[in-house]
């Protein structure tokens, strides 16, 4: 017992040492070395300005203003926020699209909450889109569009989606529709290896392509 | 569900078996004491251990002996792994300059880190500083899993000698563990993930405006290098609060690949390991069939169920089985990237093995759909299960099974040649049937009392399947949740100022996890203590035969008839319910 006990306490130290501080700087080091930017969280630069990690998704809203012209609140004092249709739209986050403060929305399959906010955002996206797309039902909205994702900052939509929400774009950017989904298909992630995984189109990358070659005005 | 998910749950099985034999038969090596490859590297530094710790490393222990070094050595850990977490506040590494969670959180999270569960109560991006994320949790990554690995080494060797009582060296078994196991693979685990996107750095946290103007504020940090282990050694804990779905800790479809195949990967090659150190290969495969018949069961069920719309999605109006692409389904809380499949799958292996991260919210998965995570919790980790402890959980019920077939043959049971008898049976039956007891027991108050009822999140039956997974997960050592039950309450400013725990759930789930860590520790190496003692006998014409599908049928039978008894009720109060019903609540 007193051997076990000089024994661990020894080894406590060395392995606190160890796997806690050795291993995880010299693997910071290393990977520093050989990886740069993806160590440091895949940044994307505007300008030489960083506006963004092409690994996280961003919020694409605007503010709603009300008869003053001032933004509207809610209850809580939050700007009310709706989708900007310059843009292309990310899905749904339940955390405001925070890459600091991270949470699952856990609401379960029979949750009225769950219910009430997939028919706000069903209806906001048909509003958004059946200007643009009249063919568009809510047979038609893909999944991703309108249920929350895991992370908050899912920086992927679905092909369906971009491909839907491109008919805007190019009307509101006056941008050639064959252009856009050319654009699309470009920052569109492809399954790993061919086969792992599902496509997505990455919205940032996307919508920073789109600024670039149909600034707005 | 289509061909292409399918597709990648082949590919997946493919890879982990192939991958079997190879790191196997390695570990085998390594808890033998052959030399290998790595040793060139490390053998000064382990033979400098040995010393440091005042072992002779030949120096074999008796079960009680090992066991007592293994309690000795987790209780220390867990007085400093406490202490640290208590401590950030004014320690370095802490440039978001952290407080301390509260006591009764920190005891939760200790003794959930200490007991390779991971359980989570605390936000890892809002809660702890850099030092407590390296120093304190992931040490506890590499530690609690080689402790698990190192008794089952130990366990083995019972179940392979005969005519003595020595198991092996705690401290060589653990030493070997770390430096010839567990680093090799997170280094090269870290770098696949960096590689991928997974961030590493010391650098806390970024702020930009970004395109469209709004601010936004990457959390940083040493992530790699812990989701690596956290991987690897069936811990779980994340480094983000929604874990594996956050890009920055599993970024591309190929890291979900990766992440996912490390979670079973040390599991299954213990299949081997133990066939090759118990010189019957057969045996182990035979494992590996049963393990894998309840895989399949278990991602069978979760695919199709997830790829169904839930009542709330059909309720909205959502047609989320219509259109194009292999993402159609339950995708609420689920990522584009990962899509229904890689989800489904992660979910069945992170609940087979006692490993606990997610890459999407349990909690959102349809109602039968989710009864393959729980299920699979209630068969007791057996189903490849946790670094170690899933072998040696699997080894209990081989020998409870053993024991029913030889009732039923009117034989001695016997397994290995060596009979099983009283003790064994004895000690196997607390060994796995204390788990439903205590799961039943703790979900029973909580659901029953008002200080349990604070930690539940959604109302209705949903409340009810948080519960009982909450206790399910914790007493088996997994760590996955249906997260919104809650043991931990942080007001909007990160940094744990005016945060508080909810004792209840934080003590009674740091209880659970510690009494479901070290009494079925302790019960196999008291198995294995007894059968090193025993002479094999040769096999005869009546012996019956372990390696056989006829005893695989019983052995799977055994596990999930032990579960269905002890659970179903449970079961039909949350998922089955929520399965049947297209009400709201």
């Amino acid at each position: 017992m007193r051997r076990d006990i000089i024994g661990s306490v020894v080894a406590i130290v060395v392995l606190t040492l160890g796997f806690g501080l050795v291993y995880p700087l010299v693997m910071t080091g290393v990977a520093q070395g050989i990886f740069p930017n993806a160590a440091d969280g895949s940044k994307v630069e505007r300008d030489g300005k960083v506006v963004g990690s092409s690994l996280i998704g961003q919020d694409f809203r605007k503010p709603v203003l009300d008869k003053n012209g001032k933004p509207k609140v809610d209850a809580d004092g939050k700007p009310v926020l709706e989708a900007d249709p310059n843009w292309f739209q990310s899905r749904p986050s339940q955390s405001d699209y925070s890459a600091n403060v991270t949470f699952f929305s856990n609401l379960g399959p029979n949750q009225k909450a769950l219910a009430d906010q997939a028919k706000a955002n069903l209806d906001a996206y048909l509003a958004l889109e059946h200007p643009y797309t009249p063919t568009l039902t809510a047979a038609g909205v893909p999944v991703d569009a309108v249920t929350t994702s895991a992370s908050g900052v899912d920086p992927h939509i679905s092909i369906d989606n971009a491909r839907i929400q491109a008919n805007r774009i190019a009307a509101v950017r006056k941008a050639p529709l064959a252009r856009v989904l050319v654009l699309i298909r470009q920052h569109t992630d492809g399954r790993a290896l061919g086969v792992l995984g599902e496509p997505g189109v990455n919205v940032l990358e996307l919508n920073l392509a789109l600024d670039k070659e149909f600034p707005l005005r | 569900m289509t061909w292409q998910g399918w597709l990648q749950i082949l590919i997946y099985v493919a890879v982990l078996t192939a991958l079997t034999p190879l790191l196997g038969g390695y570990m085998a090596r390594v808890y033998m004491g052959r030399r290998v490859v790595v040793e060139r590297a490390l053998g000064p530094v382990e033979r400098l251990f040995y010393r440091a710790v005042r072992t002779n490393p030949s120096r074999e222990q008796n079960w009680k002996q090992y066991g007592t070094t293994v309690l000795v050595f987790s209780a220390l850990f867990w007085l400093a792994l406490y202490a640290i977490l208590r401590l950030q506040g004014s320690l370095p590494f802490n440039p978001l300059r952290f407080g301390a969670a509260p006591w009764n959180v920190t005891f939760n999270t200790t003794s959930s880190f200490i007991t390779n569960t991971n359980w989570q109560y605390y936000g890892g991006e809002t809660t702890m500083s850099q030092l407590a994320q390296m120093a304190g949790l992931a040490v506890q990554n590499f530690v609690s899993a080689a402790v698990g690995m190192a008794v089952l080494a130990a366990v083995i060797r019972g179940f392979a000698r005969r005519d003595t009582d020595r198991l092996g060296n705690f401290w060589v078994d653990l030493t070997r563990t770390l430096l010839y196991i567990l680093l090799p693979l997170s280094i090269i685990g870290t770098l696949v993930l960096v590689s991928q996107g997974v961030v590493q750095t010391l650098t806390s946290s970024v702020d930009f405006t970004g395109l469209h103007g709004f601010a936004q504020s990457l959390a940083l940090g040493p992530v790699a290098s812990q989701i690596a282990i956290k991987q690897l050694g069936t811990n779980g804990g994340g480094f983000f609060n929604v874990n594996s779905a956050f890009p920055f800790e599993n970024a591309t479809q190929f890291s979900n690949f990766v992440e996912m195949l490390f979670i079973l990967l040390i599991p299954a090659a213990a299949t081997y390991q133990y066939g090759k150190m118990i010189g019957r290969q057969r045996q182990g495969w035979a494992l590996y069939v049963a393990m894998l018949v309840m895989f399949a069961i278990g991602i069978g069920n979760a695919y199709f169920q997830e790829t169904r719309a839930t009542p709330a999605l059909t309720a909205a109006g959502v047609h989320a089985t219509v259109g194009h692409g292999s993402s159609l389904g339950n995708l609420q809380d689920k990522e584009q990237r990962f899509g229904i499949a890689n989800t489904a799958l992660w979910a069945t292996a992170t609940t087979d093995a006692s490993n606990g991260s997610v890459n999407g919210s349990h909690e959102a998965f349809t109602g039968f759909g989710g009864l393959t995570p729980l299920t699979n919790l209630m068969t007791g980790e057996v189903i490849f299960g946790g670094v170690g402890s899933g072998l040696y959980g699997m080894l209990m019920l081989v020998v409870l099974t053993v024991f029913l077939g030889g009732l039923m043959v009117g034989r001695t049971p016997e397994y290995l040649g060596k009979k099983i008898q009283a003790r064994e049976v004895k000690i196997v039956a607390i060994g796995t049937l204390y788990m439903p007891v205590v799961v039943l027991i703790a979900a029973a108050l909580a659901i029953a009392t008002p200080a349990g009822k604070k930690s539940i999140f959604d109302p209705g039956p949903q409340g009810f399947s948080e519960t009982i997974y909450a206790y399910t997960s914790q007493v088996n050592n997994n760590g996955s949740a249906f997260a919104g039950y809650t043991g931990f309450v942080q007001p909007n400013a990160p940094g744990n100022k005016g945060a508080m725990g909810v004792t209840f759930a934080d003590l009674l789930g740091g209880g659970a996890m510690l009494i479901g860590r070290f009494i079925p520790l302790l019960a196999a190496l008291a198995v294995a203590g007894s059968l090193a003692r025993k002479r094999p006998a040769p096999a005869g014409p009546g012996t019956f035969r372990t390696d056989s599908p006829i005893f695989l049928v019983l052995l799977i039978g055994v596990a999930l008839v032990v579960a269905a008894l002890s659970f179903l009720p449970a079961l039909a109060l949350g998922p089955i319910v929520q399965g049947l019903t297209h009400q709201l609540f």
